[in-house]
């Protein structure tokens, strides 16, 4: 029963790296670029839901929805500002770009709202019992684990049925073989950008949920180990980044139950290395050998 | 070498500017007039002063010597370069400043030397995404699956089943472009560049890889393209056969020059283009 409790509370966690995971893997898909900020835009998610729920009263839903919007307008301006302008720049500029503005939003919300930590309600609270009491799931796992599986089945359907998701597609395969094709590259870039950011939001909603606290650092971790299970997953494939992200999130849990808490983290990474030393391209990820 | 007959068959003759347009295009506005083109990347002249009308119906041929400068002309048309000098007008208009994006939407399409399919994505999803900008709906319609999305995609599929069957390719609809043999790889790059709707469709060495039937088959389907859709086309080829056999008006470039222009008995028998071909006969 134990277990159990464990592996819940893994699944979920893992379902919120899976959503982070997500936005890192739609941008690197199509930009062919790593977001390093891409963190940092959970943590602005969750002190914009926060604000708007504590400081304007707003009910959940709408304080969601806010910091969905707050951060898809910001994903675009970065990307628009920051990004853009080196498109045909060497792909280290880039990344150092992208690890410049997340320090510049760390340090933008230290400064507008402080580096001490802030508690953060989670959206809903309870918990269901099951087997007369012994297992107990917050209703947050529940809800987290929903909105990762939707999430998931929208950008699947997105991605593989509509035109702009295949535009996407296209631009992710031959950003000029699109243009001709008269698909604006830029557009369809700035446009996932935007899903990468509003997805970021939530993520940051159901992390502070789970953190009951909240301070400019918050998202850099989860960051980072999203990304992990973007490329432990393959990176640029979107059920690589769900299956990544769960995974992750199992090994981590149990890992913290059963080995050790300090070593939680270690062992996420060792495990990761393995992973890519036998598969170099992620579980789910194409190994494709340059023709010679 | 043998030609193709077409039912709309034309002579080619001159121009007031010294171009040549075939006959039954005079009275219409050029599909595109290119008028002292030039690019140069860095210090080295890559085009210079590439003049060209190529008429609404006419079939063009673009040939010369490997490194002439024959696909430059082809990323400056579609704006992949922006010129270094003169204009380019399409349907009469002038393309300035204007994208890739935007001289697609005018009507100009193209393939490629080498294929650049969306291999990881469907035939039929290629052709489709050659029809980018005439399928209408938004990116909640496409997610909602709202009545006009289905509406939009059932007029989507059977027009790119329509072009696929122009080379008998509807059975492959479903399966993944990189999977397809070479050949079929090059005749979707067409159908796909056909999707955009062009009034200009640039052809980038077409039969290259091919062999002599394949060759014989993709030279009736370019005339057929030319006649069903009534469009100009504009083709690369080193295939002399292929040149000869379809184009009305050629063009040759040596080192991003314009050295001749004429019919293809014109180019067969003018000294100029033989000895950028083969060199000077030596003197005696």
């Amino acid at each position: 029963m134990e277990f159990l409790s464990y592996l819940i509370s893994g699944i979920s966690l893992g379902s919120v790296y899976a959503i982070i995971a997500l936005g890192y893997t739609m941008v690197y898909g199509i930009a062919k670029m790593l977001n390093f900020a891409h963190g940092d835009v959970i943590m602005v998610g969750g002190y914009i839901s926060l604000l708007s729920m504590t400081a304007l009263g707003l009910p959940w839903p709408v304080a969601v929805l806010l910091a969905m919007l707050v951060c898809t307008v910001l994903g675009v301006i970065i990307e628009g500002l920051a990004y853009r302008p080196l498109r045909s720049a060497p792909s280290l500029a880039v990344l150092i770009t992208a690890i410049g503005v997340s320090y510049f939003l760390q340090n933008s919300a230290q400064l507008l709202w402080g580096a001490s930590p802030m508690s953060y309600t989670p959206i809903v609270s309870g918990s269901v019992q099951m087997f007369g009491g012994r297992l107990s799931i917050s209703y947050v796992s529940l809800l987290t684990i929903a909105m990762c599986i939707v999430i998931m089945a929208g950008l699947t359907l997105f991605t593989g049925k509509s035109k702009l998701g295949k535009a996407m597609r296209a631009c992710s395969e031959d950003k000029g073989a699109a243009q001709l094709m008269g698909i604006n590259v830029n557009l369809t870039i700035s446009l996932t950008f935007a899903i990468g950011s509003a997805l970021a939001a939530i993520a940051g909603v159901l992390l502070c949920s789970f953190n009951t606290s909240l301070m400019p650092t918050t998202g850099s971790m989860p960051g980072i180990k999203a990304f992990t299970a973007a490329v432990f997953g393959g990176i640029g494939s979107i059920p690589g980044a769900f299956l990544g992200g769960i995974l992750l999130g199992i090994i981590e849990s149990l890992a913290k139950a059963y080995i050790s808490t300090q070593l939680a983290n270690s062992i996420v990474f060792a495990v990761l290395i393995i992973t890519l030393l036998v598969r170099p391209a992620g579980l789910l990820g194409k190994y494709v050998p340059e023709k010679v | 070498m043998a030609r193709i007959k077409s039912s709309i068959e034309s002579p080619l003759v001159p121009m007031p500017s010294g171009a040549y347009i075939p006959e039954r295009d005079l009275d219409k506005l050029p599909v595109l007039e290119a008028r002292h083109l030039g690019i140069d990347f860095g210090g080295l002249t890559a085009v210079d002063d590439f003049n060209l009308v190529i008429g609404r119906t006419e079939i063009a041929g673009l040939i010369g010597p490997n490194g002439a400068g024959k696909t430059t002309v082809f990323n400056l048309l579609t704006k992949v370069y922006q010129p270094t000098r003169g204009t380019i007008m399409v349907d009469g208009k002038d393309t300035a400043g204007m994208s890739t994006v935007q001289v697609s939407k005018l009507g100009v399409a193209r393939t490629f030397q080498n294929i650049r399919l969306f291999s990881n994505l469907s035939v039929e999803d290629n052709v489709k995404l050659g029809m980018h900008n005439q399928i209408k709906y938004g990116m909640f319609r496409g997610i909602l699956r709202l009545p006009s999305y289905w509406k939009q995609e059932r007029i989507a599929h059977e027009r790119a089943m329509e072009l696929l069957s122009i080379f008998d390719m509807q059975d492959m609809a479903e399966k993944k472009a990189g999977s397809l043999p070479y050949g079929a790889q090059r005749r979707l790059e067409i159908v796909r560049a056909l999707g955009t709707n062009p009034n200009l469709l640039l052809l980038d060495e077409p039969a290259a890889g091919m062999n002599p039937s394949e060759t014989a088959e993709l030279m009736e389907n370019i005339i057929k393209i030319r006649d069903t859709f009534q469009i100009a086309i504009m083709l690369i080829e080193h295939d002399m056969n292929l040149v000869m056999g379809i184009c009305e008006g050629i063009c040759v470039l040596n080192f991003g020059k314009v050295i001749a222009k004429g019919t293809p008995a014109d180019i067969q028998s003018n000294p100029v283009v033989i000895e950028a071909y083969l060199g000077r006969k030596k003197e005696a």
